[in-house]
């Protein structure tokens, strides 16, 4: 047994003797299922086993930060267009939290019309030609809710479960439950476009799992992760030369000082070598197809940003990733809504879809979980912060009923769960809670949510906090 | 059918005239299906049903029994399963049909209880006998047979407890070890050449125990130890939420905390500086500098926020640090409902809150030293062109006019969408005070400050009101840029972020499920039931003060014990109790439990003073084992829980920085003062919501550069890369353990990022410039990052290393030495012993 090794099974029980302390049982039933392994035991994002056989592997969330208008888009209300530029009943909207407006603030009706897509005939709007075009692969929830009308408490809601800051998010979950396949990147990578988040890092956060599990920025400028090439003037030669030395000398120190740590720092400087290497293949698209660029838009200008992110996605579960996770921002229509869902879904409908059929054709689909939507929905009634200019209006936010659609591994697609009242205003049938739809994406994963815990603080937190049901309805 | 009918209206006349006799069926039904969570044992959410008059009373959410009233008698809503409620018993829709009638009917009845009545039996009182809740006495050392090892009572703690297991400790940690050790344990800085070259040739026997006295007296000894206590405050230079706006005199408390340190201020008044400063008879200013603690919550600025939401969120932060910081008690779980496993009850938790809920957040003067003199002597000439500058744009009655429409709107809100839009911001964007209670003081009463405040937030947010085209008109925002640029013109004194306690009787009230829209029952401000009480005068509601006091007297046994203990988890790696941030009844055990004992007591024998406490530690034995592995205990003590040698620690992400820029030269010791920027790469900002309302990175100029890692600004939506890579806080709770993990991206940080790429230049220009010879060169290095010379094989294989990098650049047509100097200091710098305290 090599040096290496031994320590790896040193490593490994010190980590079987932290799972009955700290980790949650989970791991630790995945550590015994996965005996045999031990080589690989010291590297915390070593795969696992889930704890049920599951269709997904991975999943794609795409962000859709800023709260996209679910009347424009995924959730037809033509009973709402009678009843514009009036106020709704004073007893309909007195118990509602709004941000901005006033309960008395006057509807708006959709601004855009709605058509069937696909075989299911799906109603969407006409800004989602794209979308429709895959309606048969996806299935939209009507019927969201939550609990959080702000920004930054809603994305902590969705990603982490709760409105208060320094917990995991999604990604660094699921990255802790079941690890990564790829062996040359993170297991949990963030892509961004349009302009910046409200919840900024808390959104790819690790909270107080530990920062293995936090999610990498693939930045769009500069180096594509950072610090991922050579200092200045530094050839690859010779940042070879000094990774060699490095391994050498720490080697030493392993053996003079026996701490297994050392151990996982030589690891961990191979793993960035490798990364140095595969990271520019990775953002390589000289051997994708021109019939691929196209329909991922790639080089359209408004598409392009977005598009990108969409087809690394791709790009990033082939190679084993576990989690990506891309943001587009804003879709926060205080203000122009008309203008400015034009722009966003100009921009996203076609990448999106794209996406869906691309990994539908390499037959990745069914083992990618796709989800496509943002914090919560905006209200029926209109937001008027520029009474003397027409165009301006907008809507507010809406936690109280909104659209999410989710595809691939585990999902039925072409169907519609749930429904809100005419108004728009609430949820009238299947409410689907944040947490429900939280638990439904770890049990795509063959994970069941009350399971997958960390022990913080002298308790047992989880993603959903202390609810969730899995929504039998989405699943194939 | 119609029998059927009758025999239904028969049995229902029959049970309406039947009085339902409580001993005989109401009784055994609530011992049956209640008592084991409402009964003598436990009362969840407040709630007893074994007893007449605390059943009668109610639980945490008021009254459960309305005598009569069924139909609004939370007890039966519960029990029928009623929609919206959670049905009682848990985990069922209810209790069967029958059972759930004869409750209703016992209500209706009138509820009817004899006082005779027998109850539950009364259980044994379950005194708590958690080791962690008991007095603590100072328990002699124990006598060993070695007592050579002994050199003062820590040793004679942990050698009785080897002696016990029949293990020998570790040998001594050579002498460069050690003095690297007590170099990064106490200023978290390495120690120079010329500090390491003096103490290899001092041959006093106190040699090591002079420079631990000299490293204690060092300004750099503030700035290491103020780190974990920054982490414990969730220190932070921005808001935290959304906008994420700067904070740019967070730095003032950070400042504060480094000089009570540097004073060796006891731990007692430094603690009761925080949490109470502003409430202290004739307070200064440094004790209200102190409250910054408080401030270091998250403010949400979002429009529309509920304010009301985010005060209770920051109450309920506020008693949630002082669990962890100081009781290391996880007694935020007793939010929403009583705590699982520990003695703290829902009650408990909002009697604590009680003694923030007045809190009332206030910027204030801080001068520094040297700052008021200047100030004053150009104070009236900058106050008279300011009100120039404003008279010039006819700010005052344009003002005067916003402020009566704001008034209007706020009183007749949803008539004027863009008004009650502006009205919003009055209450998000105000800077630096509270602007709607600055608008409701009539302006004659306002002090100067205030006066300033909403001048300054009109200017820069009347256009929300009046639309961009009037706005600009007004030209307000040139005015704004003038009125900036004179006011960095003229000297200002530094601001601090202070508490102070808010006029008027507090009622407080505990929070049904946690939930801040849900007013349970009144509480008053007490200490958790579980520990001893404290003295409060009799009739007066007990303050944010007499909490403080308490917090730090002998008689509570939590305060003492966990700080010792995390003291020397920082010093040992692990703490006697593992768990720091928990001492409750599922806290790890101690592993040397007289050892945290003794400690703790002489912490407050020695009146709370953190430096002989330090001293004590680092002068040990225990401490100055070596700490190589030992393969005979991997097995039995794979934890080192025996003490039995030191621990390996990678140093944490500041202590790193500081180190490669110690090494190369480029260092700025300087003490104090504000954040810095350090170079960051293009795009960090950019991820962040902050970065659309102007948060940028302004990189610091100069030494600036090279600050330490303590002082860079820390950004919470958009962190510094370099502290995030290797596990600096999050700064969100507070946090009283870090983690030490090891990663691709902490590699690729210390290889390639350009900040550790110049250390790498500066340390090569220091070797080279030490002397012309290549090994004096090398060995230069060497004492610079790792603190020893290096061996042969090391020399060796640096001398192939450095010739092939020589041939390798010669090829890419580079002959100088400088590169391939570099390239090996950058080797050193990537080393894990150079990152480790070993």
């Amino acid at each position: 047994m090599r040096p290496e090794e031994l320590f790896a099974v040193h490593n490994r029980r010190m980590f079987l003797r932290d799972c009955a302390s700290g980790i949650g049982m989970m791991a630790l039933g995945n550590l015994l299922a996965g005996e045999g392994r031990t080589a690989e035991i010291d590297d915390p994002l070593a795969p696992k086993k889930p704890q049920f056989r599951a269709k997904a592997k991975n999943v794609i969330f795409l962000f859709m930060e800023g709260a996209p208008s679910q009347m424009e888009l995924f959730d037809p209300k033509p009973e709402l267009s009678k009843w514009n530029g009036k106020a709704l009943p004073a007893d309909l909207t007195k118990d509602l939290k709004l941000a901005f407006i006033k309960p008395t603030a006057k509807v708006l009706g959709p601004q855009f019309p709605f058509r069937k897509y696909g075989q299911c005939g799906m109603e969407l709007s006409e800004l989602l030609p794209h979308t429709g075009s895959v309606a048969d692969d996806i299935c939209l929830v009507r019927s969201m809710y939550s609990e959080a009308f702000n920004h930054h408490p809603g994305q902590l809601f969705l990603f982490t479960g709760s409105m208060v800051g320094g917990r995991p998010t999604m990604g660094a979950w699921v990255n802790y439950g079941l690890g990564s396949e790829a062996r040359n990147l993170p297991g949990f990578v963030v892509l961004a476009s349009g302009v910046g988040t409200s919840a900024g890092s808390d959104n790819w956060s690790s909270g107080f799992l530990p920062s293995t599990y936090a999610g990498t920025v693939l930045r769009s400028k500069g180096d594509p992760i950072l610090y991922l090439s050579n200092p200045e003037g530094v050839s690859d030669a010779s940042q070879r030369l000094r990774l060699d030395m490095l391994k050498e000398l720490n080697q030493e120190h392993l053996e003079r000082t026996g701490d297994a740590e050392i151990a996982s720092r030589i690891h961990s400087y191979e793993l960035a070598y490798r990364m140095q290497t595969s990271g520019p293949e990775l953002l390589d698209f000289s051997k994708e197809p021109q019939e691929t660029l196209d329909m991922y838009g790639v080089k359209n200008e408004k598409t392009k940003a977005f598009g990108t992110n969409c087809l690394l996605a791709r790009r990033l579960v082939e190679r084993g990733v576990r989690f990506v996770m891309l943001l587009h921002a804003s879709w926060d229509h205080h203000s122009a809504i008309v203008k400015g869902l034009k722009q966003q879904t100009g921009a996203t409908d076609q990448p999106s879809a794209a996406l869906i059929k691309d990994l539908k054709r390499r037959g990745l689909l069914d083992e990618t979980l796709v989800v496509w939507g943002g914090e919560f929905g905006r209200t029926p009634m209109s937001e008027m912060r520029r009474p003397d200019d027409p165009d301006s209006i907008g809507r507010d936010h809406h936690p109280n009923g909104y659209a999410m659609w989710m595809a691939g591994g585990g999902i039925k697609g072409g169907q519609v769960i749930g429904q809100t009242d005419e108004l728009a205003l609430s949820v009238a049938e299947d409410k689907v809670h944040v947490h429900d739809l939280q638990a439904t994406i770890l049990h795509c994963l063959g994970m069941e949510h009350t399971k997958l815990t960390y022990r913080h603080l002298g308790r047992d937190f989880r993603l959903t906090d202390l609810g969730g049901q899995v929504v039998k309805k989405m699943l194939a | 059918m119609r029998l059927l009918g009758l025999l239904a209206f028969l049995s229902g006349a029959l049970c309406a005239q039947t009085e339902v006799d409580f001993t005989r069926q109401v009784e055994p039904l609530l011992r049956a299906k209640c008592y084991g969570c409402h009964g003598p044992a436990q009362q969840m959410s407040g709630l007893r049903l074994d007893e007449k008059a605390a059943a009668l009373k109610g639980g945490y959410s008021g009254a459960v029994i309305l005598p009569g009233k069924s139909a609004e008698s939370k007890l039966i809503l519960r029990v029928t399963g009623a929609a919206g409620v959670m049905a009682m018993p848990p985990g069922t829709k209810g209790l069967p049909e029958a059972e759930a009638e004869l409750l209703k009917k016992w209500v209706d009845g009138g509820a009817k209880w004899p006082d005779s009545a027998a109850g539950a039996a009364p259980v044994a009182s379950k005194r708590v006998s958690h080791w962690a809740f008991r007095a603590i006495e100072r328990p002699a050392p124990p006598a060993v047979k070695d007592s050579r090892w002994v050199r003062n009572p820590i040793d004679a703690f942990v050698l009785a407890r080897l002696e016990r297991e029949g293990v020998k400790p570790a040998p001594e940690a050579d002498r460069l070890t050690l003095l690297r050790r007590a170099h990064l344990d106490l200023t978290g800085l390495p120690p120079t050449p010329a500090e390491i070259n003096e103490f290899l040739n001092d041959t006093d026997p106190d040699a090591y125990e002079h420079v631990v006295d000299r490293l204690l007296t060092s300004p750099h000894f503030g700035e290491r130890w103020a780190r974990p206590w920054l982490d414990r405050a969730r220190y932070a230079d921005s808001d935290g939420y959304e906008k994420d706006w700067a904070r740019p005199y967070a730095w003032r408390y950070r400042q504060w905390v480094i000089d009570a340190l540097n004073h060796d201020m006891p731990f007692d008044k430094f603690s009761v500086e925080q949490l109470a400063g502003d409430l202290l008879p004739k307070a200064s200013v440094e004790d209200r500098v102190a409250t910054g603690f408080l401030r270091m919550t998250l403010t949400n600025r979002e429009g529309g926020v509920d304010n009301n939401q985010f005060k209770f969120e920051n109450t309920v932060d506020r008693t949630s640090t002082l669990g962890a910081a100081w009781l290391g008690l996880t007694i935020g779980c007793a939010q929403c409902h009583d705590h699982k496993y520990d003695p703290i009850k829902q009650k408990d938790f909002y009697q604590l809150f009680a003694f923030f809920d007045k809190v009332e957040e206030v910027d204030i003067d801080a001068p520094m030293p040297g700052e008021l003199g200047p100030y004053l002597a150009k104070k009236d000439e900058y106050r008279a062109k300011r009100e120039a500058l404003l008279k010039e744009y006819r700010v005052g009655e344009q003002q005067a006019a916003w402020e009566k429409e704001m008034m209007d709107t706020a009183a007749h809100p949803g008539v004027r969408t863009d008004w009650d839009l502006a009205w919003d911001c009055l209450l998000k964007l105000t800077e630096g005070g509270d602007g709607e209670k600055i608008l409701r003081i009539a302006p004659e009463k306002r002090t100067q400050r205030q006066k300033d405040i909403l001048t300054d937030h009109f200017i820069r947010n009347y256009h929300f009101a009046v639309g961009p085209k009037v706005y600009a008109e007004t030209k307000f925002k040139e005015l704004d840029e003038r009125l900036r640029k004179l006011k960095d013109e003229y000297p200002q004194l530094t601001q601090a972020m202070t508490v102070d306690e808010a006029a008027g009787a507090a009622r407080s009230y505990l929070r049904v499920r946690g939930d801040y829209r849900t007013l349970g029952i009144e509480v008053q401000p007490q200490v958790p039931e579980v520990l001893p009480g404290m003295e409060a005068k009799v009739g007066e509601r007990p303050t944010r003060l007499d909490l403080a006091k308490w917090v730090v007297s002998r008689g509570n046994p939590l305060t003492s014990r966990v700080t010792v203990n995390w003291v020397w988890a920082e010093l040992f790696g692990r703490g006697i109790v593992k768990s720091l941030d928990d001492f409750g009844v599922r806290a790890d055990k101690p592993t040397h439990p007289e050892l945290l004992d003794y400690l703790a007591a002489k912490f407050m024998d020695d009146r709370w003073s953190m430096k002989k406490l330090i001293r004590g530690m680092v002068l040990s034995s225990a401490y100055r084992q070596s700490s190589k592995a030992r393969p005979e205990l991997e097995e039995r003590d794979p934890d080192n829980e025996l003490i039995a040698r030191q621990t390996r620690l990678r140093l944490p992400a500041e202590l790193i920085r500081d180190s490669a820029l110690m090494a190369s030269g480029l260092i700025s010791l300087d003490v104090g003062g504000k954040s810095v920027r350090p170079p960051q790469p293009d795009g960090v900002m950019e991820l962040g919501y902050g970065n659309r309302w102007g948060n940028s990175w302004p990189e610091s100029k100069g030494a600036d550069k090279y600050r330490r890692g303590l002082y860079i600004h820390f950004q919470r939506s958009t962190p510094y890369p370099m502290l995030v890579n290797f596990d600096a806080p999050k700064a969100n709770v507070a946090l009283c353990r870090r983690d030490r993990s090891n990663t691709a991206l902490q590699a690729l940080n210390l290889l390639n990022d350009p900040v550790f790429h110049e250390a790498a230049r500066g340390l090569a220009y220091e070797a080279m410039n030490a002397s012309a010879d290549w090994d004096a060169r090398l060995e230069e290095a060497y004492l610079r990052t790792l603190g020893r010379k290096p061996t042969d094989t090391e020399k060796r294989k640096f001398e192939t290393f450095f010739a092939k990098q020589k041939q390798l650049l010669a090829k890419e047509g580079n002959h100088l030495d400088d590169a391939a100097w570099t390239e090996l200091s950058s080797v050193l710098l990537n080393l894990d012993e150079f990152i480790t305290r070993e």
